[in-house]
C-alpha cells in the first residue's frame, strides 16, 4: 500500500480538478476565439490561472480567525476605495469602474463583493440569538448592503450592483432572520420596479427593454442577445468542432471572448460542451455549500453561504444574458471567460471557502 | 408569528441555517436545470432557425446578371444580341477610403459632376455588398487603366458584363421594343434582388417587355463567406448564368432594315404580311428611335429630342396610328356589292360627283361610264357613292370587319389602337343619331367616321388577296387561317380591279415593279386631314397635308406578300406610300435591284439612319430645330 504523505493528502485535488477543468475548458475556447492562437488571450488567462490558484491555495491555508478579525477593515477600507473611483476613478466602457495603481487597474466593486460577505457573516456571527428576529438585525446590515451598493450603482454598473445586493441578502437569509421580511421585501420590490426603472441611465433602460423584444433592434444594442443565440442555437447538440465557429471566428458575435464567451463554446461544442460546463459548475457550487453546511463556526457557515451564492450570481447571470433570458448586465463568466478582475475575485471565493474547509477538519464544532 | 416563536438559541440557528441553506441550494439548483432546458431549447428546438441564421450571416451571395435571350428573324439571324460590355462597380463594404478612391476615379475616367453626384447619391442609398454602378460601356484603354491600379483602390470591382444591342438600331426600335434598369416600383413589384444587381436590364416596351419571362435567363451567382465587417474570407462557389431563352420571330431581317430605310425622312408605317399564313415579315414605323440609346440608359437631352420631333419617333405607327383609310377601302366595298346581288359589270355614268338629295359628292374626275374593276382602277368615287347609296354602309361594315378592319388582333407585345368601322348601330349608340345616306357615302370612300390602323390594312390586302382568314402573327403561333365566306366572283373583282390599279391605267401604274413577269397588285388611298373645303391638302403646312395610303399585294398570281403602306402627310398614295411599297416588294424578289434603288435615295437624303439622326440629334442639341418639313421622295 503506498502511503500519501500528509502533506500531499491536504491538498485539495478533487477541487484543483474542478477548477483546472473549467479554466482548461476556457482555455480552449480562447485557443479558438483567437483564431487558433494561444495569444492574445489563452495564453495570458493560463499563466493568470495559476498564480491565482496558488493565491486561492495559500488563502486556504491560513486560519479562519484571520478574515473574521479583518473583515469590518476591509470592507472599510474596500468602501473608501469605492469613493475614491467615484473622485478619481476613469471612465471605461460607459462607466466610471476602475482606479489605475500604476502596475494594474483595480476594480474595488469586484473586490467588495468579498467583503460585504465576509463583514456581514461576521456581524451576524456576533449577534445575540436572542437578537436575530429584532430590529438591531436589520438596519446596520442594510445599511452596510446600501452604502456600497449605491456607490456601485453611481458608477453606474448594475450587475455589480446586484450582485453586492444578493451576496449581503444570501447571508441575512441565513443567519435566519425572519422569513416574511424577505417575503414582504420581494412583494415591495416587485411593485416598486416602474419606479427603479425610470431611476436607471438611458442605455440601462434600453438594454432591459431591448431584452424584452430583443428582434426590436437586431443592428443596435439588440445585436448582441441576437447573435449570442444565433451561435448557441447553430451550435445544436453536438457544435460545429473545434475552430469552426463561424459567428466568433468571422467576428459576428460581440465579446466573444469575454462577456459572450459561452456562446462561443456552445456554438463549437454544441449542448455537450454547455451541459459540461453546467456539470463542472455543479460540482464547485456542490462543495462549497457542502462545506457552507460542515462548517464549524457560525462565521464560516454564512460566509461559505454567502460567498457560493457570490459565485452563483455570475454564473447565472451571465448565461441568462447569453441565451436571452436576462438583460445584457455585463457579468463575465467565473474562470471561462478572459479577465482578471472577475478570476481574482472568484479564485479570492474559493480560497476563503478553502480556509472554512480545512478549518472544519481541525477541530469540534463551535457556534458564539 | 415571530413573537409567539420558542426563544432562539444557538441550536435551533444552526437548524435554521441548515434549512435555509438547502433552500438556497436548491433554488440554485432549480435555477441550473432551468438554464440546461433553455440550451437545450435553443440548440435543439430552434436549431434550424438559428443554423439558417448563421449561415445567412456567413455566407454573402453576390449576383451574376444572366445574359438575356436572343431575338432572332426568321432565318435566325439577330434582331437583338448581346455584346460584351466592360463595366466598373463600387462594392460599399470593400470601399475604406472613399474620397481617394473616387478621386481616382474621376481622374481615370473622365467623370463629370452628374456623374459623380450619381455615384454619391447610390452610394449613400446602398447597403453592403449591394454593388454600385460607376461606369458602363468603358472602352477597352480605360478599363485597363483601372486594372492595373486595383490593388491601390479597394472598393472597385471590374466586371465583363453583357448589354443588349441592336444591330440594325432604330429599324427595329418599335418593333423590339428595348430593355433598361428595372426602377424603384419595379424593384417593389417583383423583390428580386437581381432587380438591384448594376447591369441588370429588364424588357420596358415591346417584344423585349412582352417576352421578359423568356428571354430573363437565370442568374449566376457567386457565394463568398465573409466576416461582420464585410471581409471577404475565401470563395465558397461560383455558379455561371443560364442565358435566356431565343425568341424566333417571323419577322425577315433584312426586309425589316430595307423597308425602315426605304421610309426615309418620312413619317409613317409599312406592314408585309406572307400570304400563305399570316407571317408579319416586316413590322416598321419611322421615324423610330435606337433602341441601343434606350438601353444605355438615354440621356435626358436625347429624349428631350425625340419627344420634340413633330414625327413622333416615340409612337409605334402600324398599331398605334390611326388613320382614315381613303379608297384603300374601295376592294373591300366592290367584294361587299358583289356579296350583296351587284353586277360587277353593271356600269354607272360618273360625271365628276354623285348627287345626294341637294348634295353634290364631288369626284376627283370625270370618269364617264365605268364598271367595277375600272372604278377601282380609276378610284372613281362616284360608282362607290352609287353602290353605298343603294346597299347602304350597313350592307358593307360586316365585310369590312371579315377583313379585319376595327379588329383588335392578338399580337405579341403590341399595343393596338383598334380604330373604327362604323354602321348604324355604332352611330346610335355613340352619337344617339340616325344612320344617314350621307354617312354611308363618306364611309364608302375610307372618310368620315372610318379610321383604321396600317397593321389592318395590311390583314385586310393579305385576306383579300389569299381568300382566307390569315391571322398576323409574330411568333410561330398556330391559326386555323379558314377561307373566308365570299364568292370567287366577289374576290375575284376586287383583286382584279388592284390588278388594274398598277398594270393597267390606274393611279399606280408609275409604281409597277421593274421585275420581268412578277407584277403587283395594289389600291392607292389619300386621307384628308382637314374638313373637305378648307384646302386642297396638296400643299401647305406639312401638319395639314393629305396622308398618302396604299395597299397591295405581289405576284399578282398566287399572292405571297401582302403589304400596307401609311406615310403621314404624304400628300397622295401615289405619290409618296406606292413608290415605297415598289421598292421594298422589289427587294422581296430581286434584292440586288432594289438596294441600288435605295441607295440612290439615301444619297439624297443625307445618309443612312444612324447618319441622319446622329446629325440631327447634333443638331437640335446646338439650338438648331431639325428641318420640320422633309422634302418629299421622288
Amino acid at each position: 500500500m503506498i502511503v500519501v504523505p500528509p502533506a500531499i493528502q491536504r491538498i485539495p485535488w478533487k477541487l484543483i480538478a474542478v477548477l483546472s477543468a473549467i479554466t482548461g475548458f476556457g482555455l480552449l475556447v480562447l485557443y479558438s476565439a483567437a483564431g487558433g492562437n494561444w495569444s492574445p488571450w489563452a495564453l495570458q488567462q493560463g499563466v493568470r490561472f495559476l498564480v491565482f490558484l496558488t493565491v486561492a491555495l495559500v488563502i486556504g491555508r491560513f486560519p479562519i480567525r484571520i478574515f473574521e478579525d479583518f473583515s469590518y477593515i476591509a470592507y472599510i477600507g474596500v468602501l473608501i476605495l469605492l469613493i475614491a473611483v467615484e473622485l478619481l476613478g476613469f471612465v471605461g466602457g460607459g462607466s466610471q469602474r476602475w482606479l489605475n495603481l500604476g502596475f494594474m487597474n483595480l476594480q474595488p466593486s469586484e473586490l467588495m463583493k468579498v467583503t460585504i460577505v465576509v463583514a456581514l457573516a461576521r456581524f451576524y456571527a456576533q449577534l445575540p440569538p436572542g437578537n436575530t428576529h429584532s430590529f438591531t438585525a436589520l438596519w446596520p446590515a442594510l445599511v452596510m448592503i446600501g452604502l456600497p451598493a449605491a456607490l456601485v450603482m453611481l458608477q453606474p454598473d448594475l450587475g455589480t450592483a446586484l450582485s453586492i445586493c444578493i451576496g449581503g441578502v444570501v447571508v441575512m437569509f441565513a443567519a435566519g432572520l425572519p422569513f416574511w421580511w424577505f417575503g414582504s421585501t420581494a412583494i415591495a420590490g416587485a411593485a416598486a420596479l416602474p419606479v427603479l426603472f425610470s431611476f436607471l441611465h438611458d442605455y440601462q433602460q434600453k438594454r432591459v427593454l431591448i431584452f424584452l423584444d430583443p428582434e426590436s433592434d437586431p443592428l443596435g444594442a439588440g445585436y448582441h442577445i441576437s447573435q449570442s443565440k444565433i451561435a448557441i442555437g447553430s451550435g445544436g447538440i453536438g457544435g460545429k468542432g473545434f475552430l469552426n465557429g463561424s459567428q466568433s471566428h468571422l467576428d459576428y458575435l460581440p465579446e466573444g471572448h469575454t462577456d459572450f464567451i459561452f456562446a462561443t463554446m456552445a456554438e463549437e461544442w454544441g449542448l455537450i460542451g454547455g451541459l459540461g460546463l453546467l456539470f463542472a459548475f455543479f460540482l464547485l457550487l456542490r462543495w462549497s455549500t457542502r462545506v457552507a453546511l460542515r462548517a464549524r463556526t457560525r462565521f464560516g457557515q454564512l460566509t461559505a453561504a454567502g460567498l457560493t451564492m457570490t459565485i452563483f450570481f455570475y454564473i447565472a447571470i451571465n448565461l441568462m444574458m447569453v441565451m436571452g433570458l436576462a438583460p445584457v448586465v455585463g457579468i463575465p463568466l467565473p474562470l471561462f471567460s478572459y479577465g482578471g478582475s472577475s478570476m481574482l475575485t472568484i479564485m479570492t471565493c474559493v480560497g476563503i471557502i478553502l480556509a472554512i474547509e480545512n478549518d472544519s477538519k481541525t477541530g469540534t464544532r463551535r457556534f458564539h | 408569528m415571530p413573537r409567539k416563536s420558542p426563544p432562539i438559541t444557538e441550536a435551533w440557528r444552526g437548524i435554521t441555517f441548515t434549512r435555509r441553506a438547502l433552500v438556497v441550494g436548491g433554488a440554485q439548483a432549480a435555477v441550473g436545470v432551468a438554464l440546461a432546458a433553455r440550451m437545450a431549447y435553443i440548440s435543439v428546438v430552434d436549431n434550424d432557425r438559428y443554423v439558417l441564421e448563421s449561415e445567412s450571416n456567413r455566407v454573402n451571395l453576390t449576383l451574376v446578371p444572366p445574359r438575356r435571350g436572343w431575338i432572332v428573324d426568321r432565318h435566325g439571324k439577330a434582331l437583338a444580341n448581346n455584346r460584351v460590355s466592360l463595366r466598373i462597380d463600387i462594392i460599399p463594404d470593400r470601399l475604406h477610403n472613399k474620397d481617394l478612391v473616387l478621386g481616382q476615379l474621376r481622374t481615370l475616367l473622365r467623370l463629370d459632376g452628374d456623374a459623380m453626384d450619381r455615384i454619391n447619391r447610390d452610394l449613400k442609398a446602398a447597403s453592403g455588398f449591394q454593388p454600385v454602378a460607376v461606369a458602363e460601356d468603358m472602352t477597352e484603354a480605360e478599363y485597363a487603366s483601372i486594372l492595373v491600379r486595383l490593388p491601390e483602390m479597394p472598393g472597385i470591382a471590374p466586371q465583363r458584363g453583357f448589354a443588349r444591342n441592336y444591330p440594325t438600331g432604330a429599324a427595329v426600335g418599335h418593333l423590339i421594343g428595348y430593355v433598361g434598369a428595372p426602377n424603384a416600383e419595379e424593384y417593389q413589384k417583383a423583390k428580386d434582388p437581381l432587380y438591384i444587381t448594376p447591369g441588370y436590364k429588364i424588357g420596358k416596351d415591346g417584344l423585349e417587355k412582352y417576352f421578359q419571362p423568356m428571354l430573363k435567363g437565370e442568374p449566376g451567382g457567386r457565394r463568398v463567406e465573409v466576416t461582420a465587417r464585410g471581409k471577404v474570407v475565401r470563395d465558397l462557389e461560383t455558379q455561371p448564368d443560364v442565358q435566356g431563352k431565343t425568341v424566333h420571330l417571323t419577322i425577315d431581317a433584312d426586309l425589316q432594315e430595307f423597308v425602315a430605310r426605304r421610309m426615309g425622312r418620312e413619317s409613317g408605317a409599312a406592314v408585309v404580311i406572307d400570304c400563305t399564313n399570316g407571317d408579319i415579315l416586316s413590322f416598321v414605323s419611322m421615324p423610330s428611335f435606337d433602341p441601343n440609346s434606350f438601353s444605355d440608359g438615354i440621356s435626358n437631352s436625347e429624349y428631350s429630342w425625340l419627344r420634340a420631333d413633330d414625327h413622333q419617333p416615340l409612337i409605334n405607327k402600324a398599331t398605334r396610328g390611326l388613320y382614315p383609310p381613303g379608297s384603300t377601302l374601295k376592294p373591300m366595298a366592290a367584294i361587299a356589292a358583289v356579296e350583296h346581288g351587284v353586277d360587277p359589270s353593271e356600269r354607272h355614268t360618273c360625271i365628276g360627283g354623285y348627287r345626294l338629295g341637294n348634295r353634290f359628292f364631288r369626284c376627283l374626275g370625270t370618269h364617264g361610264s365605268v364598271d367595277m374593276p375600272t372604278a377601282i382602277m380609276k378610284s372613281c368615287n362616284s360608282y362607290f357613292y352609287w353602290l353605298a347609296h343603294r346597299l347602304g354602309y350597313d350592307a358593307m361594315a360586316p365585310t369590312a370587319k371579315l377583313l379585319g378592319l376595327g379588329e383588335e388582333f392578338q399580337l405579341a407585345g403590341s399595343n393596338q389602337r383598334y380604330g373604327t368601322i362604323p354602321d348604324s348601330a355604332w352611330k346610335m349608340k355613340k352619337y344617339d343619331q340616325q344612320w344617314s345616306a350621307s354617312d354611308s357615302l363618306n364611309a364608302v370612300i375610307g372618310q368620315g367616321y372610318v379610321s383604321v390602323n396600317p397593321l389592318q390594312l395590311a390583314v385586310m390586302t393579305a385576306r383579300i388577296a389569299s381568300g382566307r382568314r390569315l391571322y398576323p402573327r409574330l411568333i410561330n403561333r398556330e391559326f386555323r387561317n379558314e377561307p373566308l365566306p365570299f364568292s370567287p366572283e366577289a374576290l375575284a373583282v376586287a383583286r382584279q380591279g388592284m390588278d388594274l390599279v398598277v398594270n393597267g391605267a390606274g393611279t399606280a401604274v408609275r409604281s409597277r415593279l421593274p421585275l420581268d413577269g412578277i407584277t403587283m397588285a395594289g389600291k392607292t388611298g389619300t386621307a384628308q386631314v382637314r374638313g373637305l373645303g378648307t384646302g386642297n391638302g396638296k400643299s401647305g403646312t406639312w401638319k395639314f397635308r393629305d396622308h398618302g395610303l396604299f395597299i397591295g399585294f405581289a405576284p399578282v398570281v398566287n399572292p405571297r406578300y401582302a403589304t400596307a403602306v401609311v406615310i403621314e402627310h404624304g400628300m397622295g398614295g401615289a405619290r409618296a406610300a406606292a413608290p415605297v411599297a415598289k421598292d421594298f416588294m422589289t427587294f422581296l424578289f430581286d434584292r440586288e435591284k432594289a438596294m441600288e434603288a435605295l441607295e440612290t435615295f439615301e444619297a439624297g437624303w443625307g445618309g443612312t439612319i444612324k447618319e441622319r439622326m446622329d446629325r440631327d440629334y447634333a443638331a437640335w442639341k446646338s439650338g438648331a430645330s431639325s428641318d420640320p418639313d422633309p422634302e418629299v421622295p421622288q
